[in-house]
């Protein structure tokens, strides 16, 4: 170890461990394996990819935060930099925080001078695993395996834990599972013997992480596909959407295969482009059957005119949109949350569409189930608005619940039994007075019930009409039918502030975990706010509410135009004075630091600073 | 033209098919087309084909794009729920209707403007994704509604109303079809009910995509001299390869052919076709002679008619997926919803 001008961080259970690592090259398993051996010595960890759109050879990072309190958004910064990739070394080592740790391969020498401020932990892998290893395939792979073992000593872990997991991996492959602790164990008792007590990190085991699961958004949203009863998927290959039909794939081989016949009791098309998909998702629903797509900006860019017929044809269509970084053809390895607009109002005429808006994957989870729920009972598109952030990485979860006797709501649909007992049926009549009409299935009865399906032009009993008081109370039940809507989705999450306070906070999706952090920060610089997670588009009543309570309201977005602070402008008419923007868009995940500073420095405007109370 | 329906007096009188429904069980509203259309001699074979196979109106979905022909399917099959969607997008929602019943029988109607234009990705990945669909192009080679500009199907050389010669290559889709894996194919004309009828059953009865390009002559737009599209044109350079005859399995078969002109194709579901062959040899199971037939009269400037193609075997997309016999819109939530169980046991392989 190096002689230090700054000291050295010391931290037990709270830092960040980044790994900087070339894309392909076997890394992404060893490192997750590092993060789950963090969680299952009960200590909350927050991983996270960032990664190029690249196959093979271009620089990645895998950022894991380690918190004892239970921090789970992206903190900014580096106490351990796991320096493996040479292309990306000079950035890397630049990044480390004053007196961190660079963990590196010192097979080779360093060349050059390295910061004064560091600490420089080097472990030969390469040498060990010549040395231990022939084949030139473990020579390379066990590399990876090694700094997991290597990782784990410096950091004091549990040796059997990271075990552990390599049998748990590697399951009935006893080979495998042998050489890989071999090699992990090697690591690990080589940072033991050369760096015991010289380095200030520590994970020690705590009970911070309860029965909470880790697992993404993306196989969350396939699995609550799975539960919530759809059979019908059609999709286009996107980054960062594909592992959500690829995860109701696997889900529905599990658990969806007819025991007796084996045959699938679902349909899976990967579609030609994003206008297929979402046009196989219309016939399906129109058919009677939950279907659904999953996509991202691009992809809803070109499913514009389809999404204006299920909005107008009254077809059910559930499309989760995992959103990154814009323009369309722009950022698809980065997270953003800026397709709001784009979805709230999705296609030509007056159109405006019910958005989800889940924080983790438990809501991923939750939110795509009842998605189907709500597409029915609305007979409207429902957009499930994740992002890159909340899909492509591990997060700690609540464990996911299912009621047993929950029913599928269905929605408005006239059986054959019903229109023999002699109801009327005129498809798009407002017989509720809640601006839903009912529907029928194609093939449920010989003589009733039967209708042609147009976008507008037709009145209440679906007759071609190109009548203006058709069209008109057409859209006005719409409108009716957008009131309702507001009644049915989940509602907000508040969390008030310690004090009171005339100041508050509105977030959405991805942010929640950083935004809690930021109101810890916050609080404790005497700043108090009250805090809104909105989950849903249209508003409910409890949105206006809140923002009618308050004399200013933040809303933080990772978009640049605030489209969520759009939305409530135009839909409540809110004075735009009251919103106050904090915005984040560089692509990389949104951290408390930001919206605290963020918040901190628009407090000291002349217009918000008498509000707030002076301390003592 | 008004939009009332035709009055239902007096069916009471009309014959009853096996399924106990007369010819006007089957028709539609009024047509709002011009009068004399190729499109409106369309939906009455339409008409004609479902009462001669005994459907049950009411078991079949009739999808369209946007256009002259996708409007046909309200003057036709009034009993059956249609879906009239997006301009070149019907193929993808009858895909999404097939996936979600595969008990109804899926009839997709759309124009050259609508499947060989703005349309030709969603047909051509149809055909070759194999849906259970027939699917009818009304072919005019003109834009009807926006008056009379040319679509992908007009020939070179071919003369507008205004006077204006085509100078882009037409696309063929019935040789598009045969390339990309259709497993009934066929071509005729809106003007020859007698070829046009049983070539529209035995698509019906087909298990997988069945094309059918029907010439269907504009008379507003497209019927003049100079056009490729036209009554009179079509009419001299027909060329039709086969008659087609449709036998159900309850019904006797026909034999007053002398042996060697027929010859007999049995579908998946048991009904027969049975091809009478005109003039030369052709053998309407062979894709790669067809395809070959059709190129070699394109060039003698000839129009191929007929069933030019048919695969006995084929099979469709519910079994390349392999689903269960049950339509997927009739799954229980028990079929559908593994249940907390599962959950919890899921949630431990997860920490």
């Amino acid at each position: 170890m190096d002689s230090m001008t700054v000291p050295a961080i010391t931290a037990v259970n709270d830092f960040v461990v980044k790994f900087a690592n070339v894309n392909g090259s076997g890394s992404a398993s060893a490192n997750e394996m590092f993060a789950r051996a963090i969680v299952r010595m009960g200590v909350p960890v927050s991983p996270r990819n960032i990664f190029p759109s690249n196959i093979q050879g271009m620089p990645t990072w895998y950022e894991v935060r380690v918190s004892e309190k239970g921090w789970l958004g992206r903190r900014g910064g580096c106490d351990l930099m796991v320096a493996l990739n040479a292309q990306t070394w000079d950035a890397d080592v630049a990044e480390i925080e004053p007196g961190g740790y660079l963990f590196y391969d010192s097979t080779r020498p360093l060349k050059g001078k390295l910061r004064e401020d560091i600490n420089v932990i080097g472990v030969p892998l390469t040498a060990i695993c010549t040395r231990e290893f022939t084949d030139p395939n473990q020579r390379r792979l066990f590399k990876n395996i090694m700094y997991v073992g290597a990782l784990a000593g410096l950091l004091d872990m549990e040796f059997e834990v990271v075990e552990g997991l390599i049998a748990q991996q590697y399951r009935g492959k006893t080979q495998l599972i042998d050489g890989n602790r071999a090699a992990a164990r090697i690591g690990y008792d080589h940072t033991r013997t050369h760096f015991a007590g010289k380095i200030g990190l520590k994970i020690r085991r705590s009970d911070a992480v309860g029965d909470r699961i880790v697992i993404d958004g993306n196989a969350a949203a396939g699995l609550g596909a799975v539960y919530g009863g759809a059979t019908v998927a059609a999709w286009y290959p996107i980054t960062p959407s594909t592992s959500v039909v690829e995860a109701f794939t696997t889900y529905c081989r599990k658990y969806r295969t007819c025991p007796e016949s084996g045959a699938a009791r679902y349909a899976i098309v990967q579609a030609e482009d994003e206008l297929a998909s979402i046009g196989m998702v219309l016939g399906a629903s129109w058919n009677g059957a939950r279907a659904f797509t999953a996509t991202s900006g691009p992809g809803i860019s070109l499913m514009q005119e389809f999404l204006g017929l299920s909005y107008f044809a009254e077809v059910p269509s559930v499309i989760i949109d995992v959103q990154r970084g814009g323009p369309s053809t722009g950022m698809p390895t980065k997270t953003q949350q800026s397709d709001l607009l784009l979805c709230a109002y999705a296609s030509h005429g007056d159109t405006r569409h019910v958005l989800l808006f889940p924080e983790d994957p438990h809501e991923c989870f939750t939110m795509t189930a009842q998605a189907f729920d709500l597409a029915e009972r609305l007979q409207t598109p429902v957009f499930l608005m994740t992002d890159l952030d909340i899909g492509m990485n591990e997060r700690l979860s609540q464990p996911f619940a299912w009621d047993d006797a929950r029913a599928y709501d269905r929605g408005k649909v006239l059986t054959a039994e019903d229109l023999d007992a002699g109801k009327s049926f005129g498809r798009y009549e407002d017989v509720d007075g809640d601006g839903i009409p009912w529907r029928t299935i194609p093939g449920t009865h010989p003589a009733k019930g039967a209708f042609f399906t147009r976008g507008t032009s037709r009145n209440a009993q679906a007759r071609y009409s190109e009548l203006g008081e058709d069209y008109v109370y057409n859209m006005e039940r719409l409108r009716t039918k957008f009131e309702t809507a507001k009644t049915l989705v989940p509602p907000p999450v508040a969390q008030p502030a310690l004090q009171p306070t005339r100041l508050g906070v509105i977030h959405f999706g991805s942010t929640s975990p950083a935004m809690a952090e930021a109101l810890d920060i916050l609080a404790a610089d005497g700043i108090y706010l009250d805090a809104l997670r909105v989950r849903a588009f249209p508003f409910n009543a409890e949105v206006e509410a809140f923002v009618d309570a308050h004399d200013f309201v933040f809303v933080v977005e990772q978009n640049e135009s605030g489209q969520l602070r759009t939305l409530l402008v135009n839909e409540c008419e809110f004075d735009p004075k009251k919103l106050v923007k904090v915005l984040h868009y560089d692509g990389s995940p949104i951290t408390a630091r930001f919206i605290a500073g963020a918040i901190s420095e628009a407090m000291n405007s002349p217009r918000l600073r008498p509000l707030i109370p002076t301390k003592g | 033209m008004t939009y009332i329906a035709k009055p239902r007096l007096g069916s009471e009188a009309l014959p009853r098919n096996a399924a106990g429904f007369t010819r006007r069980d089957y028709e539609g509203r009024v047509s709002t087309l011009c009068a004399g259309c190729g499109h409106d001699s369309i939906s009455a074979a339409i008409v004609q084909a479902c009462y001669e196979l005994d459907i049950e109106p009411h078991r079949v979905a009739k999808m369209s794009g946007i256009g002259c022909s996708s409007k046909t399917p309200d003057y036709f099959l009034g009993a059956s729920h249609g879906f009239n969607s997006v301009h070149g997008r019907m193929p993808s929602v009858a895909t999404g209707a097939a996936l979600a019943n595969r008990d109804l029988t899926y009839l997709g109607v759309s124009g050259d403007g609508d499947s060989a234009s703005i349309g030709i990705g969603q047909f051509a990945h149809a055909m070759r994704r194999g849906v259970n669909l027939t699917y009818i192009v009304e072919n005019n080679g003109v834009y009807g509604l926006t008056k009379g500009q040319f679509s992908a199907t007009a020939d070179k050389g071919s003369k507008s109303k205004k006077g204006v010669l085509n100078a882009d290559s037409p696309i063929d889709l019935v040789a598009l079809a045969l390339q990309l894996g259709a497993t009934y194919v066929a071509r005729s004309f809106s003007g020859d009910k007698e070829q046009l009828v049983p070539l529209i059953k035995g698509a019906l009865r087909h298990k997988g995509p069945a094309f059918i390009d029907v010439l269907s002559p504009c008379v507003t737009f497209n019927n003049h001299a100079g056009s490729t599209k036209s009554y009179d044109y079509v009419r001299e350079h027909n060329e039709a390869v086969n008659r087609v005859e449709v036998v159900l399995q309850r019904h006797a078969i026909e034999t007053s052919y002398a042996p060697g002109e027929l010859r007999r194709v049995v579908q998946h579901d048991g009904s027969m076709l049975l091809l009478r062959k005109l003039g030369q040899d052709y053998d309407p199971t062979d894709r790669i002679g067809a395809m070959n037939h059709l190129h070699e009269h394109a060039a003698l400037g000839e129009i191929v008619t007929g069933l030019l193609y048919v695969d006995e075997h084929a099979d469709d997309l519910h079994k390349h997926l392999n689903t269960v016999e049950a339509p997927l819109n009739t799954l229980t939530d028990e079929a559908l919803c593994p249940g907390n169980e599962v959950l919890q046991a899921l949630n431990a392989t997860l920490r």
